[in-house]
């Protein structure tokens, strides 16, 4: 007696699968890894996720800078936590990038040979110890304002980075903020070293967000599809917004004469952006982008042998 | 004696079994096998999937799984599998396979109707 056959349905054609898809964004599920979607899509993701997750990578090096010339243990171990945070933050993206197909190593290539990008901000050097709490501050600030409503985005691997990336995240703001407090409570030197740091990174900070909605050629399609929530302008107003009453407190200026706020929205008015500013560092003018690249170089040839020699390990123990 | 190969721009060397291969310095990280992560959040919980990472053999992926998946005591135990070992079941939730769970709806206790007034149940 043999068991009788399973009936297997027959393939639905793209159209079917296109409507189910549309169906599942429409109805704000979200999209898991051996679901059918559209090649732009998958593609599209890949670029923002695996930009993202250079992003981490490479912004391990300004902070990372200062490791050796922490001014005390307990900056120290602040720092390396911090600085191991974003290695990891790095590592859940690219296994979310993966989920899509990706190869890590390939994405790790790309980024060497400068063909995928990462934020412009990691392309400014640190000049000093203030840096790293205005990092912390404006910078882990910005991203947190970018990230939180990524942690709705469509896709299902890349949302759930993003709620572990953001429970993070709150640290690294605070610690650069309670590192700043503690700086303008010494002297007047640190003082003006803090004011310093703020009036270099302000605006790339705010270039931080990308281009404005009318010059932004990703957003309109990653909106519809739910993998970004907010536009770019938006979340700029929001991060502006939540800034400058810290300013305020923590007693630093903001480098904007038009900065004010408008009675009538509640919401600050600021500046125009210098935009092509952000064009040249993204186009690899910024004052470190070689050097950026150049040492996540290094990285991967200088500890090439240390993988062949885990693999060498692997299989005399398989 | 071994054939030889000028394959590589190192010069003509010996090829064959006995000869040690060093892998490309670009591939030998290609060939870290893809772990999944799931992580037992405490006591009392079920493991539950948290992510993937590439490691050479079960033992690092352990030791990478906990630095990447428990910095601030996210876990009291972590379970490693390489991601070609799991058989998954088709992806759409709509597939036959759930259809014969849809129609049993005496498999719930809302099924049954009882009257108000029988207590405890």
């Amino acid at each position: 007696m043999s068991a009788p056959t399973l009936d297997r349905p027959a393939a639905p054609d793209e159209a079917a699968l296109q409507a189910q898809f549309d169906a599942t964004i429409a109805a704000d599920h979200r999209i898991e890894p051996r679901d059918w979607m559209p090649e732009a899509y998958r593609k599209g993701l890949v670029r923002q996720i695996a930009q993202h997750a250079h992003s981490e990578i490479i912004g391990m090096q300004p902070e990372g800078d200062w490791l050796l010339a922490a001014p005390s243990l307990r900056r120290k171990a602040i720092l390396l936590a911090k600085v191991q945070d974003e290695a990891g933050h790095g590592m859940y993206l690219y296994s979310a990038a993966e989920t899509l197909g990706a190869d890590r190593a390939d994405l790790t290539d790309k980024l060497i040979e400068r063909k995928q990008k990462y934020s412009s901000i990691f392309n400014y050097p640190t000049l000093t110890y203030a840096d790293v709490g205005v990092i912390g501050w404006l910078v882990d600030g910005a991203a947190i304002c970018n990230q939180v409503p990524l942690c709705r985005s469509s896709y299902g691997p890349y949302a759930r980075a993003m709620i572990r990336v953001c429970k993070e995240e709150s640290f690294h703001q605070r610690q650069g903020y309670e590192l700043l407090m503690t700086m303008m409570r010494g002297t007047d030197g640190q003082r003006a070293m803090v004011q310093d740091a703020v009036d270099r990174w302000w605006w790339p900070s705010l270039m931080m967000f990308g281009p404005p909605d009318d010059d932004s050629p990703n957003s309109a399609q990653s909106m519809a599809w739910g993998v970004k929530r907010h536009s770019n302008d938006e979340l700029r107003q929001r991060f502006v917004d939540m800034t400058v009453p810290q300013a305020a407190v923590l007693g630093v200026t903001l480098p904007d004469p038009e900065l004010a706020l408008d009675p009538d929205t509640g919401r600050y008015r600021f500046g125009a952006i210098d935009w092509t500013e952000f064009k040249q560092v993204l186009a690899g003018n910024g004052p470190c982008n070689d050097e950026r690249i150049a040492r996540r170089r290094a990285a991967r040839d200088d500890n090439a042998w240390v993988t062949e020699a885990a693999t060498a390990y692997a299989g005399k123990h398989a | 004696m071994s054939d030889v190969t000028a394959e590589g721009g190192h010069g003509a060397v010996p090829t064959g079994p006995e000869v040690p291969v060093e892998p490309k310095a670009s591939t030998a990280r290609r060939d870290w096998p893809l772990y999944e992560v799931f992580v037992r959040g405490k006591r009392g919980l079920n493991h539950v999937h948290v992510g993937s990472l590439h490691a050479p053999d079960d033992e690092m992926a352990v030791h990478a799984a906990r630095d990447l998946y428990t910095r601030r005591n996210e876990g009291v135990s972590i379970w490693v599998v390489q991601a070609a070992d799991i058989t998954a079941s088709s992806p759409d939730e709509k597939d036959p396979m759930f259809a014969p769970s849809g129609d049993k709806v005496y498999r719930h206790p809302t099924f049954y109707e009882i009257p108000d007034n029988v207590p405890h149940m």
